[in-house]
């Protein structure tokens, strides 16, 4: 993260200001993630705390209840946790091993970022489960899963998919289409206590 | 052929001081070279445990193309690792397809890898295929669960680590345990080398493909057609690994060879039949309605989830 280089006289003053800097920086990513446009801010000024917040907020969304036995459930938050860190730095290595011409941090940003379609849609999910469960029920998930899964795909390629070489550019993104399908699936089946 | 031995073996001593020297042509070859500039990285670059005169055998018909040299980058160098990576597209796509249909006189090393292995395809065919066997194994416990409502459906996410750990498993230490026998035995050989480690993972990784579409179609819900799906996409695979190993082992004694491809479709076989019970079988409905264990679809009975929310969650 870029920090305000502070001078000692400012300590007291200084310390509000980067934060807020920081979280609009975030807020700011998070529209180009719902909006995709051909832009290079979320490579440029990457930063690993809109990541982060996602990636909380979606394993503790789909954590299951304790009552639950162990073996039988869906994901535990260090699964998902480990999932979605695993997987985009894997993606990343990837990515940098065919050629591209991305950074590893930059990368990681831009997977971690485009992860927030699916967590709107894991948000949507639960409002849904309130109701009685169903067909309908059902229905209404798999569709809201499913474009927002195109929606994170589109997000992430948009970014990513000029990094790569003319040649490869279907390898690089197939892992990507991978990710945010067992991310999806993830979401999907979640059942609640 | 004088002129093809020379350069074969000029190029052996040429291999193992590469790392110390700088080349003049430094040249990346794409889809249409025989040039085994891949295979050299990997077998330089490792340094400990490929011997030098392997290569010399197999080289033999592909020195026209042994001119040109590059530098073989270290092996603690992000460079190394790149050159496993060195394919395109329509190169994957093709080695998938070699894969998908084997013939007998083709050999997938030769004429699909064309001795430049790549470490994509095993890797993120693996991947895809645990989970798309712990998705469709999950669905058909949904399909099975709308079908009858008594039998309890759960996400049953230990199932993708089971899966992921697995095909892993198989598709990387199986080629080590296959590639060290063939080590042991090339002393019997003389014509030709065994496949280096990078060869086999690939031969192995590839062949893997054909179950990923058989598993989709696993989802449909009638035992005799799965069986048949299963049997096909055994068939395929094994006769792609068989026409393969061929070559290699059919210099060695019979009974060796006969041990040898038995051993490996053997464990193909188990795979596939593992991987279909493990993630597909669901009890009959019969059984479920007197006991509360029984509610819980996997064959490793586990304990018993409660009973009252299993009719709530869909």
């Amino acid at each position: 993260m870029a920090e305000a280089a502070e001078s000692p006289g400012d300590r007291g003053r200084a310390s509000p200001r980067p934060l807020m800097r920081d979280l609009k920086a975030v807020g700011k990513k998070f529209m180009h993630v719902l909006y995709p446009r051909k832009s290079n801010t979320l490579l440029r000024d990457w930063d690993l705390w809109g990541p982060l917040i996602l990636c909380v907020t979606l394993a503790l969304m789909l954590q299951r209840g304790s009552a639950d036995s162990e073996k039988d459930g869906g994901p535990q938050f260090a699964e998902v946790f480990v999932i979605v860190w695993f997987g985009a730095v894997t993606i990343t290595l990837n990515s940098k091993l065919l050629g591209g011409n991305i950074s590893f941090f930059q990368s990681l940003c831009v997977l971690g970022y485009c992860i927030l379609p699916l967590t709107v849609a894991m948000l949507v999910c639960r409002l849904v489960l309130l109701a009685e469960p169903g067909p309908v029920n059902f229905m209404v998930r798999l569709f809201v899963v499913i474009v927002m899964f195109a929606w994170s795909i589109a997000a992430s390629t948009a970014f990513l998919a000029d990094s790569q070489p003319p040649n490869r550019k279907a390898l690089a993104v197939y892992p990507v289409f991978l990710f945010y399908f067992v991310i999806s699936w993830m979401i999907l089946t979640f059942t609640p206590q | 052929m004088a002129t093809a031995d020379e350069l074969t073996f000029h190029e052996f001593e040429e291999a193992t001081n590469l790392l110390v020297e700088t080349p003049d042509a430094v040249t990346t070859s794409r889809s249409d070279q025989l040039t085994p500039q891949g295979h050299l990285a990997v077998a330089v670059g490792s340094g400990s445990s490929y011997g030098a005169d392997d290569e010399v055998e197999e080289e033999s018909d592909k020195t026209a193309l042994l001119q040109e040299k590059k530098q073989q980058p270290e092996f603690w160098t992000f460079g190394y690792y790149q050159s496993f990576f060195d394919v395109d597209t329509s190169q994957v796509l093709d080695r998938i397809r070699g894969s998908l249909l084997p013939r007998p006189g083709h050999n997938f090393v030769r004429h699909h890898l064309r001795n430049r292995p790549d470490l994509y395809g095993p890797f993120w065919i693996c991947a895809t295929l645990a989970f798309i066997l712990a998705v469709t194994g999950n669905l058909t416990l949904l399909l099975a669960q709308r079908r009858d409502p008594s039998i309890h459906y759960s996400p049953q996410f230990h199932k993708v680590t089971v899966a992921v750990i697995t095909i892993y498993c198989y598709a990387w230490l199986v080629p080590l345990a296959l590639w060290g026998f063939l080590r042991w035995r090339k002393g019997v050989r003389e014509r030709m080398g065994p496949y280096t480690l990078l060869e086999t993972v690939c031969v192995y990784g590839y062949s893997l493909f054909v179950f990923i579409p058989t598993v989709v179609l696993w989802l449909i819900p009638v035992p005799w057609l799965q069986w048949l799906f299963g049997a096909l996409a055994l068939a395929l695979s094994a006769a792609g690994l068989v026409f393969t190993l061929w070559p290699v082992v059919r210099e060695d004694t019979r009974l060796a060879a006969a041990v040898l491809l038995s051993v490996v479709v053997l464990l193909h076989a188990l795979l596939a039949m593992g991987c279909k019970l493990y993630f597909f079988q669901l009890l009959p409905p019969g059984h479920l309605a007197p006991l509360p264990q029984a509610t819980s679809l996997s064959p490793s009975m586990l304990p018993p989830p409660t009973l009252t929310r299993s009719m709530a969650t869909f």
